[in-house]
């Protein structure tokens, strides 16, 4: 089993969803983060203050997916994530010891 | 035959009404009065309620939306408090003081705990609304005065010590100023028998100038914010401050146009008056800055409309609808160049601009009504032999323009030494400054104990 966590553009939060339920990838979870990779952030001015904002507001998307899978899914998900521009995002791959279903205990690749 | 019919019949009838013509005449006469009263009154009282709104909500949502998130409730605090504060010490003693006759500086103590004040009106005031009409509206100015103060410290002051910092300067700033210039015998009154008249219509001096200059007293007492200017310090709201600035903007004309006292023409050139100079004072700042930094924000047309609305203040009710575009759209321009450019190099940290806009374009605002005031506008002023007078330098009389001068010398002055002193007492009695760690932490939390914001529920 693979996690995925992609950072990317929030506006591209509804094209991800929509890519990967059409593969038939269902769960998933959402957090809305800031933070700047090599995209710098702009200038703000208030009455002629100047204000650097370079923690920019980013979804962390994050799934496990059987390795076979995997993939199928970074492919839909980087397709689905990208607009060509700095700022797009990235995506970080982990190995996945174990997974559990809560409600009746299902271990493994049957807990997805 | 029907002519002669007719004819007795009037003479009849007029030989029946003879004698009550008199009395026919007095009836009319009061029904006259009371429909004017009623018109008056109506509109006073509208005016008293816009005036009120420009506290609440209005300034505390645009001060609140400048400041950070954790000071966000303090801030709003500050305006809300007032309206309860001002409002008893008004009732105890501040109208006298304010209003009632006594020395050209300050009034004596007949009106104290309203003693006297009713229904019937006060005619050195105003002939047609009730005395008490004319009390409350006045309570509006004075509940927002010291209101305005307070973005110069906000984010930093201890709310016990701003409390007592407010009534004491209510009593020490406010009361003798609105005293000098609207008061019966003041030393600035236009109207009344001051010594030196000073054409001010809705408070350019009295509310304006003593604010921001106070304001930029407190802002070099009580020190720089915690950070300041290295940390992030942007307004965490710029919509709530786009809301209250036209919760502003409508209010003033209770303020401006309610000035004339009645529902009169000359509250019609006070409204236009009023209107014109915001509307310009917004251009002229977004211009301004549009071309400095090469964005025309939103805050900037905001800060500018509020600006022209300062200045315009002392000139509505004296000066023609073009004189107006003219005074706010220097307004908007110079309040911009306080707030940005003259803030920097001096490095205070005034936090919410209180003096760069009240303090700036009050002091713009009371000169330039001494150029542009005209009887064409306002011919109230009259002469021993009864003949209009002639206002400002645009009528002619360009001594007028030295009186307005000396009209704000006085109001600075008042508002420098008597800020000073009071921010000392304060000090030795509570400390003015909050605990750094609650500073830090932010006032919503550690005065108030509550969070503006919690979307978790």
């Amino acid at each position: 089993m693979k996690k995925i966590e992609a950072i990317i553009q929030p506006f591209k939060l509804d094209p991800v969803k929509e890519a990967l339920k059409a593969i038939g990838i269902d769960g998933m979870t959402i957090t809305e983060v800031r933070g700047h990779g090599r995209q710098k952030g702009h200038k703000e001015v208030y009455r002629g203050q100047e204000y650097n904002v370079d923690l920019l507001p980013k979804m962390k998307v994050e799934l496990v997916v059987a390795d076979a899978r995997l993939d199928e899914v970074l492919r839909a998900l980087t397709s689905a994530a990208r607009t060509g521009k700095i700022g797009d995002g990235k995506v970080f791959v982990y190995d996945v010891a174990e997974a559990i279903r809560i409600r009746n205990d299902d271990r493994g690749e049957t807990a997805l | 035959m029907k002519v002669l019919i007719l004819l007795v019949f009037s003479v009849v009838a007029m030989a029946q009404t003879a004698p009550s013509i008199d009395a026919r005449l007095a009836a009319l006469d009061t029904a006259v009065k009371s429909a004017q009263s009623a018109g008056d009154n109506a509109w006073m009282l509208t005016s008293a309620a816009l005036v009120l709104m420009m506290t609440g909500p209005g300034l505390a949502l645009f001060y609140g939306g400048l400041v950070r998130r954790k000071n966000v409730l303090g801030t709003m605090m500050h305006s809300f408090i007032l309206m309860a504060v001002i409002t008893a010490l008004w009732a105890i003693v501040g109208y006298s003081l304010a209003f009632a006759e006594g020395s050209p500086v300050i009034g004596d103590l007949r009106y104290a705990f309203l003693r006297g004040v009713g229904i019937s009106p006060n005619p050195d005031y105003a002939a047609t609304i009730p005395h008490q009409t004319y009390m409350v509206y006045q309570l509006m100015f004075a509940i927002i005065t010291p209101a305005l103060i307070s973005g110069a410290f906000a984010e930093r002051m201890k709310f016990s010590a701003m409390l007592l910092f407010t009534v004491l300067w209510a009593l020490l700033v406010y009361f003798p100023m609105a005293h000098m210039v609207w008061g019966k015998g003041g030393l600035l009154s236009a109207s009344l028998g001051g010594k030196i008249p000073c054409y001010d219509f809705a408070g350019g001096t009295v509310v304006h100038i003593t604010s921001g200059v106070s304001a930029l007293i407190c802002a070099l007492y009580l020190g720089k914010r915690v950070g300041y200017p290295h940390e992030q310090m942007k307004p965490h709201s710029v919509v709530l401050s786009v809301i209250g600035a036209c919760l502003l903007w409508v209010g003033w004309f209770g303020f401006n146009a309610g000035s004339a006292l009645a529902a009169s023409g000359l509250a019609t050139s006070a409204f236009v008056a009023t209107h014109f100079g915001a509307a310009a004072a917004a251009l002229g700042w977004m211009f301004a800055e549009w071309l400095r930094t090469g964005k025309p924000s939103v805050l900037g047309a905001i800060s500018g409309c509020v600006a022209g609305l300062v200045a315009i203040t002392p000139a509505s009710g004296f000066v023609q609808p073009f004189p107006a575009l003219l005074i706010g759209f220097l307004a908007g321009i110079v309040c911009y160049l306080m707030a940005t450019l003259v803030k920097h190099k001096f490095g205070y940290d005034d936090s919410l601009d209180a003096f760069g806009v009240h303090g700036a374009g009050g002091t713009l605002g009371a000169i330039l009504t001494g150029v542009f005031a005209t009887s064409v506008i306002n011919d109230s002023f009259k002469d021993s032999a009864g003949k209009t007078l002639a206002l400002g330098w645009v009528d002619g009389n360009a001594g007028q323009v030295l009186n307005q001068v000396i009209g704000t010398a006085i109001a600075w002055g008042l508002a420098i030494v008597g800020t000073l002193i009071i921010l000392k007492i304060c000090d030795a009695v509570i400390g003015v400054r909050a605990e750094r760690d609650a500073e830090i932490e932010g006032l919503d939390l550690s005065m108030h104990g509550e969070e503006g914001y919690f979307f978790e529920t």
